[in-house]
């Protein structure tokens, strides 16, 4: 039972459940397959980004840049969509992808390589990325008369019960599962977050496998630039501004370590999970939805406590030492 | 090469290198000096209206409060802390004088309103951060969210906008005017409050990291905190401090934009802390704690601050600005580091 409490996943998982019930004894309404279908729909894009945020965390890394990532492949996708209406989807899905991709992968190789400090590089990048967006488009809005039919039909199309950027999702969860968990370059992943001096005994190239990372979190920031466009029926230089603090924070509540190393894709699912529902559920039981910033707030400061008892820093065992030596010698 | 162990001394301590002309002509402080000098010449070429007196006193109102609160960011980041709740305690900050305004009190209560619930902000970041020893980056985007998410709460979508008149000439007009001085014959400036104010903190922080004790004391805490605490050096009550300080400051420039503005919404001052975190990089303080200068923030909050100016005049909108700003972040970075490496291979 002790060893079954410990297990951050389950607990967050339990938690999640006696909420939903909570909630759905409350609001029935909350509990209705078309509402929860909505609710996996509006989370579907923070469950992919929040996984790729994990990568990046996991290598001791942050990536600030990546809504406005999503932001500039999104408008790249759109604009495609409406100069080239001909195009099939599938490459209008492939331009934001790739997009992302390369912008992913300017953010690795200049802190791979000339190990500029991750917070600086996409700080800065998150600034340019905002500002191309004006640029390329003149600083005019695509709106979603301007977009293609297909473009936007297809996050909307349901299958088997569940629209596609669910589906996509699902996929994508799978991949960074079998990636982390079982591949050598996933593995890599954890190890050079979790002991870089270590690692570099391994063989592990620290550098190769920061690129790795950047350029998924880029590439996963594409894919959902699109999504988001398409969804919405707009692209602009503002959409998802300041999203990449509520991606960090699934990963926190996820109970992924800043410190690097440690988080697994089923606890970072759950913390998107928790962040869907409070803000879905805010609505349905009729409470201001100016709560809901307030909220996630707290929930981060609960996680973030909670998490630290299981991976204390070094530096706090100074003072306990210190003491104890204390009371010893007198 | 270390000096060879003579016979009565166990250990011998080689004497510092000699400082090289290239040291000082690599200085960070040089460069943003150089880089100072490279914005005023460019945008004085591009537009007859950026050297004037008073557009360049008119300009520093846009970027003073943010400044002020750089100078706190800065001591933090000295010690390998960050604090990115700044512009949300601003927002609450903000909203608690919009309140006591429409109580009806004066200048000298609004600014210790705003100050006192920056303080009350600071401290519960430092509590969390210092005496739970939890990570500062996470810490802050949790309270970034909880300070903004209760000015949502309680402020909802209106706005704050009575405002007694004494309070808004504070924000609004200039501090030194050369008429009242009466010193036409000498030339001053007109200074807005909220520039003379960071100024007279610039000085203050400067004395205070690179003249005492206590600035030593965070040197060490930054560059090396388990080697610090060993010293006798109270690495955790020093960052509790930085984090009430940086709240103080957050109240102040909560104030001094509400003065300025006139109104307060709950989206107030959104998106500060990464421009805040941005003048203090430049500024040449380095995420990895332990190096960084007062003045090199100084020099940055002005290269900024005559670069976004100097860019409006020339109708540039202010995303591509960012652009800008966000590549001369990167490679103030980088460039030093690909002619350090460059340097290295050469040698070999």
């Amino acid at each position: 039972m002790k060893a079954l409490l410990r297990n951050r996943e389950l607990v967050l998982a339990l938690i999640l459940v006696i909420g939903i019930a909570a909630i759905g004894a409350y609001q029935p309404a909350f509990l209705a397959w078309g509402n929860i279908r909505d609710m996996l729909t509006e989370t579907s894009v923070l469950f992919m980004m929040a996984l790729a945020q994990m990568v990046v965390i996991l290598t001791r890394g942050i990536d600030l840049s990546v809504a406005a990532n999503l932001a500039l492949s999104g408008m790249m996708a759109a604009l495609v969509s409406q100069y080239y209406p001909d195009v099939p989807l599938i490459l209008m899905i492939a331009t934001g992808i790739v997009t992302g991709l390369l912008l992913g992968m300017l953010n690795g190789a200049l802190i791979a390589y000339l190990g500029i400090p991750p917070i600086v590089m996409t700080l800065g990048t998150l600034a340019i990325f905002r500002g191309m967006i004006i640029i390329i488009a003149r600083g005019d809005q695509v709106n979603a008369s301007e977009m293609g039919v297909a473009f936007q039909a297809f996050p909307k199309q349901v299958w088997l019960g569940l629209t596609s950027p669910v589906w996509i999702a699902i996929a994508v969860a799978l991949l960074f599962w079998i990636f982390l968990g079982f591949t050598r370059a996933g593995r890599g992943l954890y190890a050079v977050g979790g002991n870089p001096v270590a690692a570099r005994y391994c063989g592990i190239d620290q550098r190769r496998q920061d690129l790795l990372a950047y350029s998924i979190s880029g590439a996963v920031s594409g894919l959902c630039g699109y999504l988001w466009v398409a969804r919405y029926g707009v692209a602009y230089s503002e959409i998802a501004s300041g999203y990449e603090l509520t991606v960090i924070a699934a990963c926190v509540i996820g109970g992924v370590s800043i410190g690097g190393g440690i988080g697994t894709v089923a606890g970072t699912l759950l913390g998107a999970l928790f962040l869907g529902i409070v803000m879905t559920a805010l609505p349905v039981m009729q409470i201001s939805p100016f709560w809901q910033m307030a909220i996630s707030g707290a929930v981060i400061l609960a996680a973030v406590v909670i998490n630290a008892r299981a991976e204390r820093r070094p530096d706090k065992l100074i003072l306990p030492e210190a003491r104890r030596l204390r009371r010893v010698t007198p | 090469m270390t000096a060879p162990v003579t016979s009565g001394d166990r250990y011998a301590v080689a004497d510092a290198p000699q400082r090289r002309w290239r040291d000082i002509a690599l200085r960070w402080e040089v460069i943003l000096l150089a880089l100072l000098a490279l914005t005023i010449i460019v945008n004085t070429i591009a537009s007859p209206y950026f050297l004037d007196v008073f557009n360049l006193a008119d300009a520093t109102f846009n970027f003073s409060e943010k400044a002020i609160i750089a100078l706190a960011m800065a001591l933090l980041i000295l010690v390998r802390e960050i604090d990115l709740s700044v512009a949300a305690i601003v927002a609450l900050a903000a909203m608690g004088v919009g309140y006591a305004a429409e109580a009806g009190f004066g200048p000298p209560v609004l600014f210790a309103v705003a100050i006192g619930i920056g303080l009350l902000c600071g401290i519960f970041n430092g509590v969390l951060v210092s005496y739970l020893n939890l990570p500062s980056i996470v810490v802050t985007i949790g309270t970034m969210s909880l300070f903004r998410g209760l000015t949502q709460v309680i402020l909802g979508d209106q706005a704050k906008t009575k405002f007694p008149s004494d309070f808004l000439d504070l924000g609004q007009s200039y501090f030194i005017k050369m008429k009242e001085t009466g010193l036409s014959w000498l030339f001053l400036p007109p200074v807005p409050l909220s520039f003379l104010i960071f100024l007279g903190l610039a000085v203050l922080f400067g004395l205070v990291l690179h003249r005492t004790a206590v600035g030593r004391r965070l040197f060490a805490a930054g560059s090396n905190p388990v080697a610090a605490r060993f010293s006798g050096i109270p690495v955790a009550r020093l960052r509790f401090i930085l984090f009430a300080v940086s709240g103080i400051l957050s109240g102040l420039a909560a104030a001094l934009l509400v003065a300025r503005l006139g109104s307060v919404r709950s989206n107030i001052g959104i998106g500060w802390e990464l421009d805040i975190v941005t003048m203090v990089i430049l500024g040449g303080v380095s995420i990895a704690g332990g190096v960084g200068s007062i003045l090199g923030v100084f020099l940055a909050v002005l290269v900024l601050g005559l670069l976004t100016f100097g860019m409006s005049l020339n109708n540039i909108p202010g995303q591509v600005v960012s652009v800008y700003i966000g590549a001369l972040l990167i490679a103030v970075i980088a460039i030093p580091r690909i002619i350090e490496r460059i340097r290295t291979r050469s040698t070999r």
